[in-house]
C-alpha cells in the first residue's frame, strides 16, 4: 500500500525488555512532562471579570435602533421577519398618532416586536434586510435564563437607550459600530 | 498504684490528641484544595479561585455543602452497618497518628512535653495493625449499601488492600532488620545520628511507596472507586457527611502514610544537613521542636504532592495487572530485599 504521508510509523511488536517492563523510566518520563505543565501559562480567562474581545463584526444580541433625536427607526415593514431563516421575529404594526412624532420616526411603527433568542441563529440577515437601519446585531450574547419565556426578548429588552436622555448608555450600547447613512 | 491519676499526664496527652486530630483534619481539608489545584495546574487550568483569595476558602465551602446535603439511607440497607462504615473508616484513619513522633521534646514552663501521643515499643506494628483495619470501613460500607457496584468495589478494595499489605509488611521487616527497633522515636533518632533509612533500603522504600499508594486507594490503584467502571465505588449510596467522612478518611490516610514514610525512611522530624542537637543549644529546645515539626511537615507535604503528581500522571491499572504486580512482582522483590538485607546485616555484625 502506498503511504499518503511520511508520518506513518511501524508498530513495534518486539517483546518488551526488562527495563521497559519495569515501567519506572517511562513513568518518570511521564511525570516530568506533567511537572513541566505546572509552570505553563494558563489559557483560562476569568469570565465575568475578564472578557474576550469581540470583533466589530461579531453578531450577538439584537438592538432596535433609534435615530439621533431618539425616535424609533422601525416601521414594522416585516422585512426582517421575512428574511429570518429561523422565524424568530414576530411583530405587530401600529399607526402613529398625532403627538407621537417625537417617539416614532415614520408614520407606522412596531407596537410589539419580539425575538425568540432560542430560535435565533444570529445570522444577521435581519440586519441586512432592514431598509431603515432599525435593527443591528451587537457585540454581546444572550445571557442565561431560568425559563424559556425569559429568552423571548420584547421591545424593552431590545431598544437602544435614548441618545438624548441617556447619552452614556446609548454610547455604550452603540459600541464601536459604524453608523450607516440612511435616507 | 493504678489509682493514682497523674492529671498532668492525662491533660498533656488529651491536649496532644486533640491537637493532632485537629491538625490532621485541617490538613486533610487543605489536601482536597491542594489536590484540585495540583490537578488544575498539571492540566493547564486554574483550579478553584472564587472562594476567598486564590480560592483558599474552597474546602470550607465544600465541607459546608456536604453538611447541608440531604442525608439518604437506602431502604434495603443495613442501617447499623451503613452508619458504622464511615465511622470505622474515619476512626482507623485517625488512630495511626497516635504513635508518630511529630517533633522533639518541648519545655512547657518547666514541664517536658514530648510531641508524640504514645511512644509505644511496637509503634510500627501498631500502625500496621490499624492500617489493615481500614479495610473494614470499605468492606462494611460497600456491603451495607446493598448495591452491586458498591459490593464489587468493596471486594476489590478489600482484596487490593490485603494483597498489598504483604509486600508492605515484608519491606518493613527488611527495614526493621536495619533499625533493630519497632519504636518510632528510636528509628527517628537513629536516622538523625547517621544516614536516612532510604539510603540503606532504596528498594524497600520503593516497595513501601507503591504499597502505600495501593493502601490509600490512590491512582494508579484506585480501583475501589473507579468512577467510570463502578459509578462511584464503595461509597456510591452514601450522601451528605457520611460520604464526606469517606472522602475525608481517604485524605487523612494519604496524610498519615506520607508522615509514616517520612518518619521511617526520611528521618522523620530530623532537620536534614543540620546537627539538631547543636542547633537546639543555640536557639533553645522549644524553637528546635517547632523547626523539627516544620521539617516533618515539609517532608510530608512533599510526599503528598508526589501522591497527587502520580495521580494526575498515571492511568489506572486493570484489575489483573494490579494483582500481578502485587503478588508476582512486589512480594518476590520484597522477599529478595529481605534476604539480602538479612545477609548483609549478619555479615556486618560478624
Amino acid at each position: 500500500m502506498q503511504l499518503l504521508t511520511n508520518r506513518a510509523q511501524l508498530v513495534d511488536r518486539k517483546p518488551m525488555t526488562f527495563i521497559e517492563r519495569l515501567y519506572l523510566w517511562n513513568i518518570a518520563k511521564g511525570m516530568i512532562i506533567t511537572f513541566s505543565h505546572l509552570f505553563k501559562k494558563k489559557p483560562t480567562i476569568n469570565y465575568p471579570e475578564q472578557k474576550r474581545p469581540f470583533s466589530p463584526v461579531f453578531r450577538g444580541l439584537h438592538i432596535l435602533n433609534r435615530d439621533e433625536e431618539g425616535r424609533e427607526r422601525c416601521t414594522a415593514c416585516g422585512l426582517c421577519a421575512v428574511a429570518c431563516p429561523a422565524e424568530a421575529i414576530t411583530m405587530e404594526a401600529a399607526e402613529r398618532k398625532n403627538g407621537e412624532e417625537n417617539l416614532y420616526r415614520e408614520e407606522k411603527y412596531a407596537a410589539r416586536y419580539e425575538i425568540n433568542m432560542l430560535r435565533c441563529i444570529f445570522c444577521g440577515l435581519c440586519e441586512e434586510a432592514c431598509p431603515k437601519d432599525a435593527i443591528y446585531l451587537s457585540e454581546t450574547f444572550a445571557p442565561a435564563n431560568f425559563q424559556r419565556k425569559g429568552f423571548i426578548y420584547g421591545k424593552p429588552d431590545l431598544l437602544i437607550p435614548h441618545p438624548i436622555e441617556k447619552p452614556e448608555e446609548y454610547k455604550k450600547a452603540l459600541g464601536n459600530r459604524v453608523v450607516r447613512e440612511v435616507q | 498504684m493504678f489509682l493514682v491519676v497523674e492529671w498532668q499526664f492525662i491533660v498533656e496527652k488529651l491536649v496532644l490528641i486533640v491537637a493532632v486530630v485537629m491538625i490532621s483534619l485541617v490538613i486533610a481539608m487543605y489536601e482536597t484544595y491542594m489536590e484540585r489545584k495540583v490537578a488544575a495546574f498539571l492540566q493547564d487550568r486554574r483550579g478553584p479561585s472564587r472562594a476567598g483569595p486564590f480560592g483558599i476558602l474552597q474546602p470550607v465551602a465544600d465541607g459546608l455543602k456536604l453538611f447541608m446535603k440531604e442525608e439518604i439511607i437506602p431502604n434495603n440497607s443495613n442501617k447499623f452497618l451503613f452508619i458504622l462504615g464511615p465511622c470505622l473508616a474515619m476512626m482507623t484513619a485517625m488512630m495511626t497518628s497516635a504513635v508518630i513522633p511529630w517533633g522533639g521534646t518541648i519545655d512547657f514552663f518547666g514541664y517536658p512535653v514530648s510531641l508524640q501521643v504514645a511512644d509505644i515499643n511496637i509503634g510500627i506494628l501498631f500502625i500496621f495493625g490499624v492500617v489493615s483495619m481500614g479495610v473494614y470501613g470499605i468492606m462494611i460500607g460497600g456491603w451495607a449499601s446493598n448495591n452491586k457496584f458498591s459490593l464489587i468495589a468493596a471486594l476489590r478494595g478489600a482484596s487490593q488492600v490485603i494483597s498489598y499489605e504483604l509486600p508492605m509488611g515484608l519491606a518493613l521487616i527488611a527495614l526493621l532488620m536495619v533499625t533493630g527497633s519497632l519504636k518510632m522515636s528510636v528509628i527517628v533518632g537513629q536516622q538523625a545520628d547517621s544516614w536516612y533509612n532510604v539510603l540503606y533500603q532504596p528498594l524497600g522504600f520503593m516497595i513501601f511507596f507503591v504499597c502505600a499508594l495501593a493502601e490509600c486507594n490512590r491512582t494508579p490503584f484506585d480501583l475501589p472507586e473507579a468512577e467510570n467502571e463502578l459509578n462511584f465505588g464503595y461509597h456510591q449510596e452514601y450522601s451528605s457527611m457520611k460520604l464526606g467522612f469517606y472522602l475525608f478518611a481517604e485524605y487523612i490516610n494519604m496524610f498519615i502514610s506520607s508522615v509514616v514514610m517520612s518518619t521511617l525512611f526520611f528521618g522523620g522530624y530530623d532537620i536534614p544537613f543540620i546537627n539538631d542537637v547543636n542547633l537546639g543549644h543555640s536557639i533553645g529546645a522549644n524553637w528546635l521542636a517547632v523547626l523539627q515539626a516544620m521539617s516533618l511537615f515539609f517532608k510530608t507535604v512533599s510526599f503528598i504532592f508526589l501522591f497527587m503528581w502520580i495521580r494526575w500522571t498515571i492511568p489506572r491499572f486493570r484489575y489483573d495487572q494490579l494483582m500481578n504486580l502485587g503478588w508476582k512482582t512486589l512480594i518476590p522483590l520484597s522477599l529478595i530485599n529481605m534476604l539480602i538485607t538479612a545477609v548483609v546485616v549478619l555479615w556486618l555484625k560478624k
